[in-house]
Formats: structure tokens, sequence, C-alpha cells
């Protein structure tokens, strides 16, 4: 245990991050003349050597015999390489990895002496039905073939390949979907590639079956040399800019894009106590700022730590089962869950995988002008930790004449909290003088100022 | 109109005058320019760019290249030896190789320099020595990495308005590696962008490829580990473009333009072979006795000129001079000295 002037963490305060835009890789293809906003997406992208697993999540909320989906793929995937994934994976990656805010409280300064110390000590913590595929089918005229059909979950799939893209458009046309403006011209590199098409598209019957209203993810697991995410589709169908959060799992180290800048996001920053309740806030309005200042040309991490252990942790860490639910493909079934990570584990577990599954939590705000290309992405060597983490200090509650030390302390504590107003102002662009009345720090200066005030009242 | 004209025309001629009062002043040998550029680079890098960089792996590998290049130049003796080729090295290995730990950049660092005195073949050292260090990190070292993306777009942007600033003045046939190589690859890629119909911001993108630039201007340009000849410097040059395209956009693998380069060093002993020329040294000390400036095209053809200290004192092509460097032309030096064969 290192020595610490703080006691320990009291609480993680998780950001709820479903209130934040996202973006889709492929785009939404109306089927009725509703209003469809592809506004949030969230993708799992699972990388070893060639072999990929991405997991797609729709944030789609409108009626499900509008949805329909368009996302090029490397290859024709056969019908064993598409599976429905389970939407709470996302949510626990989501969770696990999410920008956090943590609270320490200050010793008693008449105690001990306060040290300029390790603020946190290393303790580790452990952290569908298918049915019949159809005979191809081929379309001369348009040049689109119908590589194969499926119906998979509640989705009917089916994977195209086409020579033109204004061929492809007819065809999606003439099959009841309805097109985004500009879709021939988005869909023209990918046809000029070779790529094919998965199009899905929900079967009512099935889904009114199954009683869930939600649409559950669609995974697909391929092996490319390609490792990429295609984006331009969905730019399509976007207003403004678009958030995209994809959870990159590796084996060796952190993921960054190599045709765009990756940074990192702020962290280990101070924040004003008030602002122990509207963390997500805070955090949004930062993201919009950071975002803004560059000019949403970059791509953020957000989060990059080996999966086994995690400090502070932001949600218990994911079990081999919901890792290979994500799509971590070598934590082979051969191998018992139990010996990965033991049954019985300690609410905090020791580190129950052997380093081998590193996650990269990566925001990216993006428009069509500052993204033209679709993401490439590279596995670094880099193996150092990164976490957004916000700090909460609580001062300790104390008196000028309580003991020597009390009142330098106490100055101590308001410098610090003057340094907390102005960083929070420069992180979100907030008035400076209202985080100050907030936290009083206005009012209180005043006082001290006016210190015959205290005198003679 | 023809006012505008004058006005171009003074300014013009004011520019050259600039330029040469600029090149009388600062120092003969172009690396010392280089370095400063490359200081800035690195300079921008940190304080304006998220390098992940630790000011303490620049320090070690600073220390462990300047001193393995000291240690060589004196155990093998080697007249008119200059560490500046190390500092260039140093400056290279610094802004392009990243590792999550400290004792990879001193190690590439003295392995780099140390190549340059083993890995010779006929009586040269072959490999550019920060090309030479990054790629044998990325294959042999763990927690080694290369970012490509990391110097965003504004930056670019001043690197081509400097480097255009060559073409105003009359300097770009000093860097015709340079943009024999930028020709090639951004052909290449603006070929691909349209055959595929993409718009054309994709290649305004690849334009604004920090990393692009700084290959092009600062490591291809290495007038020590490309052919002497000029014909075949620029052959090379459009053979790297070539397979730096088919790393990146038909095998879809990463740092192709390093890994391109790595890869051509057979390319460039054969064509030292085919077509044999003068050498190229640097000048690390004003000319002295002759008197005459070297011209460009001197220096461009790789005409003989014979400057300075007498030739039988020059240094031994075969033996192991102190001719390790990671970019400026060949011409960029100005001066040329015959290394005699």
């Amino acid at each position: 245990m290192i020595p610490s002037i703080f006691r320990w963490l009291i609480a993680i305060v998780l950001l709820a991050v479903a209130a934040t835009t996202q973006a889709f890789c492929g785009f939404y293809v109306g089927r009725a003349d509703t209003k469809l906003f592809n506004s949030a997406s969230k993708v799992i992208i699972v990388r070893d050597d060639t072999r990929t697993v991405i997991s797609m999540l729709n944030d789609y909320s409108g009626d499900p015999k509008e949805f329909a989906l368009v996302v090029p793929v490397p290859q024709v995937l056969s019908q064993d390489q598409i599976h429905i994934g389970d939407a709470a994976v996302f949510d626990r990656l989501d969770a696990f990895s999410a920008p956090r805010l943590a609270e320490y409280y200050d010793e008693d300064p008449c105690e001990r002496r306060p040290e300029i110390g390790e603020m946190l000590s290393m303790r580790k913590f452990s952290a569908p039905a298918m049915a019949s595929a159809v005979a191809p089918r081929s379309d001369a005229a348009l040049g689109v073939t119908v590589e194969a059909t499926y119906t998979v979950g509640e989705y009917d799939i089916a994977i195209l390949s086409a020579a033109q893209s204004n061929g492809l458009e007819t065809w999606l046309t003439a099959n009841g979907y309805r097109l985004p403006a500009g879709a021939a011209k988005a869909l023209q590199p990918y046809v000029r590639q070779e790529m094919k098409f998965f199009v899905a598209r929900v079967n009512l019957d099935i889904h009114a079956n199954a009683g869930s209203t939600m649409l559950r993810p669609l995974q697909f697991a391929f092996e490319s040399p390609k490792f990429m995410l295609p984006i331009r589709l969905g730019m399509l169908n976007s207003r403004g800019p678009q958030d995209l959060i994809a959870f990159v799992l590796t084996r060796k180290g952190r993921v960054e894009t190599t045709n765009y800048r990756t940074v990192r996001m702020p962290s280990g920053v101070e924040l004003p106590l008030f602002t122990r309740n509207q963390f997500g806030e805070v955090y949004r309005a930062l993201f919009d700022r950071t975002a803004s200042a560059e000019d949403h040309r970059v791509v953020f991490t957000e989060y990059f730590w080996d999966m086994s252990w995690c400090d502070p942790c932001a949600d218990t860490p994911l079990t081999p089962d919901e890792l290979r639910k994500a799509g971590v493909f070598w934590l082979g079934s051969a191998e018992p869950a139990s010996r990965a990570f033991p049954r019985r584990r300690p609410p905090v577990a020791a580190a129950p995988i052997d380093g081998s599954v590193m996650l990269t939590r990566l925001h990216v705000r993006y428009t069509p002008e500052t993204f033209p290309e679709d993401l490439v992405f590279q596995e670094t060597g880099d193996r150092r930790t990164f976490q957004t983490r916000f700090v909460l200090r609580h001062p300790f509650p104390t008196t000028p004449n309580a003991c020597p030390m009390a009142a330098s302390y106490l100055r101590e504590v308001r410098a610090r909290e003057e340094e907390q107003a102005t960083r929070l102002a420069t992180l979100t662009g907030w008035e400076l003088r209202d985080i100050r009345s907030k936290m009083s720090l206005a009012t209180r200066g005043q006082n001290e100022r006016n210190w015959w005030r205290r005198l003679w009242n | 109109m023809e006012l505008m004209a004058i006005a171009v025309t003074t300014a013009a001629s004011r520019m050259h005058g600039s330029v040469a009062w600029l090149r009388a002043k600062l120092p003969r040998d172009a690396r010392v320019a280089q370095i400063l550029f490359l200081a800035a680079l690195l300079g921008t890098g940190v304080f304006a760019r998220d390098f992940s960089l630790r000011w303490e792996q620049m320090a070690l590998a600073f220390l462990a290249g300047l001193a393995t290049q000291a240690l060589a130049l004196r155990t093998l003796r080697v007249p008119n030896g200059s560490i500046l080729s190390a500092v260039v090295t140093c400056f290279g290995l610094s802004i392009l190789l990243r590792a999550d730990s400290l004792w990879v950049h001193p190690l590439v660092a003295a392995l780099a320099m140390a190549s340059k005195f083993t890995l010779r073949v006929r009586g040269r050292h072959v490999f550019n020595p920060a090309n030479l260090g990054v790629v044998g990190a990325l294959c042999l070292l763990p927690g080694t990495w290369v970012s490509a993306g990391q110097w965003g777009h504004d930056l670019a942007a001043a690197v081509w308005f400097v480097m255009l600033g060559t073409v105003v003045t009359g300097q770009a046939h000093r860097w015709a590696v340079s943009w024999m190589f930028l020709a090639c690859y951004l052909g290449l890629v603006a070929t691909r962008v349209l055959l595929l119909g993409q718009p054309v911001t994709v290649f305004l993108h690849h334009l604004g490829n920090g990393a692009l630039l700084l290959f092009a201007f600062f490591m291809i340009s290495d007038p020590m580990t490309t052919p002497s000849h000029r014909g075949a410097r620029l052959f090379h040059a459009a053979l790297v473009a070539g397979v730096a395209f088919l790393w990146q956009f038909v095998l879809f693998r990463t740092n192709g333009l390093l890994w391109a380069l790595f890869l051509c060093v057979p390319a460039v002993v054969l064509l030292d072979r085919l077509f044999p020329a003068e050498r190229f040294q640097w000048v690390t000390r004003p000319d002295a006795a002759s008197g005459r400036e070297p011209s460009p095209r001197d220096a461009a053809q790789g005409t003989r000129y014979v400057s300075g200290t007498p030739r039988p004192s020059l240094r031994d092509a075969h033996g192991p001079e102190d001719s390790a460097h990671d970019g400026t032309t060949p011409a960029q030096a100005g001066t040329l000295r015959p290394a005699g064969r």
C-alpha cells in the first residue's frame, strides 16, 4: 500500500454514456417515408493478425419494419460467419471503460503532515435461430449478384456483390429499400474495391414472436488484411457531426488510427465538488469543446487497459464468457473459463487473464469533410495503460485554529479550489463566474478579505 | 497590370537577394540546417501534438547515439569525423519511433549508428541508420510502434509551404529526389482515387500527410544511402514510391514508406554497380583553396569537383567514413568532394 494522504476511493460515479450521440458504419435505409436519423453507434472490433470479429449495435428506435442496414464487407460471408450478439456486452464494455470520476477525502491535517504522494494505490482488481440459405441468383442487367441470403435471428440478410454502384442502387430501390441521397456515389469506391455488401432488414414475424422491441447487435467474423472500419456510408443519413465509440479488443497493445491523428482525452484533472452529480454533463461539454478545438479531425483515446485488471474499476471486469460474446475468439473454449477466471472470485478479483486481452476505447466525432476516408487502424506495441479519469477531492472539515497546520491546509484548499474552477472553465467553456459562484468561492473570498465582519458578527 | 509585374519582379529579386545573403550566412554543412529543422519539428510534436514521447527517451537516444558515433570515429580513426550525422539520426529516431519503455531508444540509436560502420557494401553503408533502426525495432523489439497519423494536417500545410518556397526561390532542383518520390507516390494515390471514384478530399487527405512529407524531405533524400548516379537516384525514388504504394494499398500493411525504403536497399547496391558515379560527401568546412562556389548542377550531377584539401588526403571511400546521415538532398550541401574510387 503506497502511503497516501487521501482515504481511499469511496465512490466512482459512472458517466452515462448512453446519452452521448454516436454514429454507424453502414447507413440505415428506410422503407417508408419516415424520418430516420442515424445519430449513434457503438462498435466492438476484435482483431488478432488477420482474424476479425466486428459487432455493431444499432441505436435504431423506429418501427422495425422500416429498419434496414447496408454494410460493406471484404468477402462473401457464409451463414455461420454471421451471428446475433448480446447488447448487454456493449453496455458492460461501455460501463467498464467509460470516463470516470473518482472521489477522495483528505485526511485531518492536524493528525498528519500532508505529503504530495500518489493518489492511487496499485490495487489490482479482477477484473439464434437460422434459416436455410437460398441459392445465389443474379440480376445480370444491373450487375448485382445476390451471393447468399440467410435469416439469422430476427434479421433477413442478403450478401450482394455488384459490378456498378448505380446498379446496386437500382437493385436496392427496386427491392423496396429507401436510399439516402448520394448513395450511389458513396457506394462506388466499395464496389470498385470488389467489396461485398451485407444487407439486413428485420424479419417482422420472428421479431414479433421474440417479443422484444430492441434490435440485437449483428456480429461478423472474417479474415482480412484490412484493419479498418467503414464509416463513410454512415455519413449519408447524418446531420452534423456524428459520434462513434469503438471498443477494440486486441492481444498485444493499444490500437490507434494510421490515417488520422489519435490523441488522448484530458485525464487526471481535479474537478470542483459540485460536479459530482453532473459529471455526465461536464464530460459532454468537455468532449464537445475538445473535439471542436481539434476541428473534428482527430480520434480520441478514452481508455486503454489490460482487461485482467483495472484501477480504479468503473465496473467489474468482463468475464471470459462475456469477452467471448464480444468476439474474443482466442479465449479458447477448450480451456474452461474457470481456469482463466477463478470461479470463486473475491469482489475485487486478482488478475484473471494473463494479459492477453487489451481494450482500447476510441471515441470519434466526425463530419463528412473532416473524415474523408474510412478509419484505418493499427495495433501498436504500446502497453502503457490510460484512462480518462477525473478526480474529486473532499477537504477535511476543520477550522483555522484547530491546530498549527490547519491554517496553511485551508489556504492550500482554497488555492486548489480556485485552480479547479479555472481548469473546469477552460475544459468545458463554461463561465468562470458561474463556476466560482456554484463553488461559493466569490462569497468566501469576500469574507476573507473583509475579515472584520467575522469579528463583529 | 504592369505595376503588378514590376512588384512581383522586385519581390522575386529581393527574395533571391535574401536567399543569397542567407546562404552566405548559413553554415556550409547542410546538416546544420537540417538539424535545426528537425529540432523544430520534434519540438512542435512534443509541445503542440500529443506525441507519446518522454524526454528521457530522447535524452537516452542522443546519449547512446552520439557516444556510439564518437567511439566509432575514435576507434576507426576517421579523419574529419563529425557527430552531426548522429545528431540527425537521433532526431529521426525520436520523431519516428515510439516505445513504452526507456531502453528501446538508446539501444536502437546505438545499433543504428553502429550499423553504418559495420553493414557496408563496397565501402559504403547501405542502410539509412534511422530507417534501419525503426524497421529493426518494429520487427525485433517488443513495445515499439510508429504513429503514422501523429502529425495531423496543419503541420503538413506548413511543410508544403516551406518546400514550395524552394520552387519560388529556384532551389527546387536540389530536392529532385524528394519531388520525384512525391510525384510518383501521389500520382499513384491520385490514380487510385480516380479509379475508385473516391471524392477529391481523399487525395487532399493524403497530400496533407505529415509523415509522407517528412519521409520525402528528410529520409529518402539522404544522399549517402541512395544511388550515386543522378538518374539512378531518381529511379530509386520512383521504385520506393511504387513499393510503398503496394505495401499500403495492395497488401494493406502499415508503415509502407519505411518498409519500402528498407526493402529497396538491394536496388541501391545494384544501381550503384550498374551506374557508377562519384560518391557524395558532406562538406564540413568552407572551401579554402579553390575559392570557387560549386554550382548546384555540379552537385546534382555528381560532377567531380575538388575543393579544399588535396585529393590524397581525402577519406578512403572503402574505409569507414563519416557518412551516415538521415536526410538532406545530395545537392543541399552545395559542394561535392570526390570520394575516390
